[in-house]
């Protein structure tokens, strides 16, 4: 019941250079590795301008929500959950923020994310360095 | 059927040839009674039959009374069978990869004659939920499930359980936005699993060291899925649980069930 290999995207990776990302949120990465790379000139928690990591699973009950940007919001079609581009919850059934994913700079200057170690908000988690990339 | 009488056969050329057949050895061999014209051959073909031998060759009169049983417990057999016949029907044409799953199924509309399968088989399972939840309500308004039959209740529970897992296993099958959604938001609350759910009452305790043994990658919901999100082993896994683990184990069951109907005195009566 437990393979020893599994099919399945990596859950660390590089994004490519810091400059090649416009401010706003990045829907590149969301099919292959399911996360959106935001760019921000002010973080709300970290009040810096620079990268953070949303991982694109619903904290209602794990479906994947559509970025809205006309209404600058991510939706989720399950139940109708609605996050902010920070991903703090603001409509429906969502109990609490999307989480982030580790993101720093690697060696050679590449943008590194790894879904294994996450951020939660509502535990203050999003104030740790690694989880928001100042540029 | 008090009237009955055993009528002599005049010896025409029919009658001739109708006792010779019946006295081949191949008759006396498939048929071991002869014409169920009294009451001791009526016993003697029930008994003899496997199939008539699942019914008592006495039962009481509000048994067969439709306003007493519903007649739902025998309605979940029906449809049982008819799914699986179907069922059986649609695994010739469904393959259970991410490349064909869905393709197949939108096919089966138009590809195969009686494409009316597929909607057997849908609004079949459907069914099968109804009359299984009305057959436990009619046992349980009438008080049918205090002793001697309290064990069958409990195999019927689980049968309950089976035939809403065999439901939500098929329901992935069709692999669609609906269906793929569906199974992530109904395997997720594998992972609130006490103690074998990575989110688990109980699962933080089981540390060794530092290292968590429980964590997405090797607990319940992992074993459900065959990975971490719902994919292509997930797919295979509930394919191979719905066409064989589950109707397997439910057919046992029910094997069980109406033995222990029969052993704990027939269906029960009005009090």
């Amino acid at each position: 019941m437990f393979p020893n290999v599994l099919n399945e995207p990596p859950q660390q990776f590089k994004i490519g250079f810091p400059d090649e990302y416009a401010p706003g949120v990045d829907e590149r990465w969301k099919d292959r590795f399911g996360i959106w790379v935001v760019r921000t000139p002010s973080d709300i928690v970290q009040e810096a301008g620079g990268f953070y990591a949303l991982i694109s699973v619903c904290t209602h009950l794990g479906c994947t929500p559509n970025w809205l940007s006309a209404e600058l919001k991510f939706k989720c079609p399950c139940h109708g959950s609605g996050f902010r581009p920070t991903g703090v919850n603001f409509e429906g059934p969502a109990p609490r923020p999307l989480e982030r994913a580790r993101i720093v700079l690697a060696d050679d200057g590449q943008i590194l994310v790894d879904k294994a170690r996450k951020f939660q908000f509502e535990l203050g988690q999003w104030a740790d360095p690694e989880s928001f990339l100042r540029v | 059927m008090a009237d009955t009488k055993i009528v002599t056969p005049k010896e025409g050329a029919l009658e001739r040839s109708w006792n010779w057949l019946t006295e081949t050895q191949v008759w006396k061999s498939v048929f071991r009674h002869n014409a169920p014209i009294t009451d001791r051959n009526r016993v003697l073909v029930v008994l003899s039959n496997v199939f008539l031998h699942l019914h008592p060759v006495r039962l009481r009169k509000s048994g067969v009374r439709l306003r007493y049983t519903w007649c739902m417990g025998g309605l979940s057999f029906f449809l049982f069978l008819s799914l699986t016949f179907t069922g059986v029907l649609l695994m010739f044409y469904y393959r259970p990869t991410l490349e064909y799953a869905y393709t197949d199924i939108v096919g089966l509309r138009e590809h195969v004659p009686l494409g009316i399968m597929r909607e057997m088989h849908r609004w079949g399972a459907h069914a099968m939920v109804v009359t299984v939840w009305l057959h436990m309500f009619r046992v349980f308004m009438t008080g049918s499930y205090k002793p001697p039959r309290e064990f069958n209740w409990n195999i019927g529970v689980i049968m309950l359980v089976l035939t809403l897992l065999l439901s939500f296993t098929g329901y992935l099958l069709p692999w669609d936005q609906l269906a793929i959604w569906a199974i992530t938001v109904g395997s997720n609350m594998a992972r609130a699993t006490p103690f074998m759910g990575s989110e688990g009452p109980g699962s933080a305790l089981l540390m060794l060291g530092d290292v968590r043994l429980i964590h997405a990658a090797d607990d319940a919901r992992f074993a459900l899925l065959g990975g971490t999100f719902v994919g292509e082993g997930a797919l295979l896994r509930f394919y191979v649980l719905h066409c064989v683990g589950l109707p397997l184990a439910i057919a046992v069951l029910m094997a069980v069930h109406f033995w222990r109907v029969r052993k704990d005195g027939g269906i029960s009566g009005p009090v």
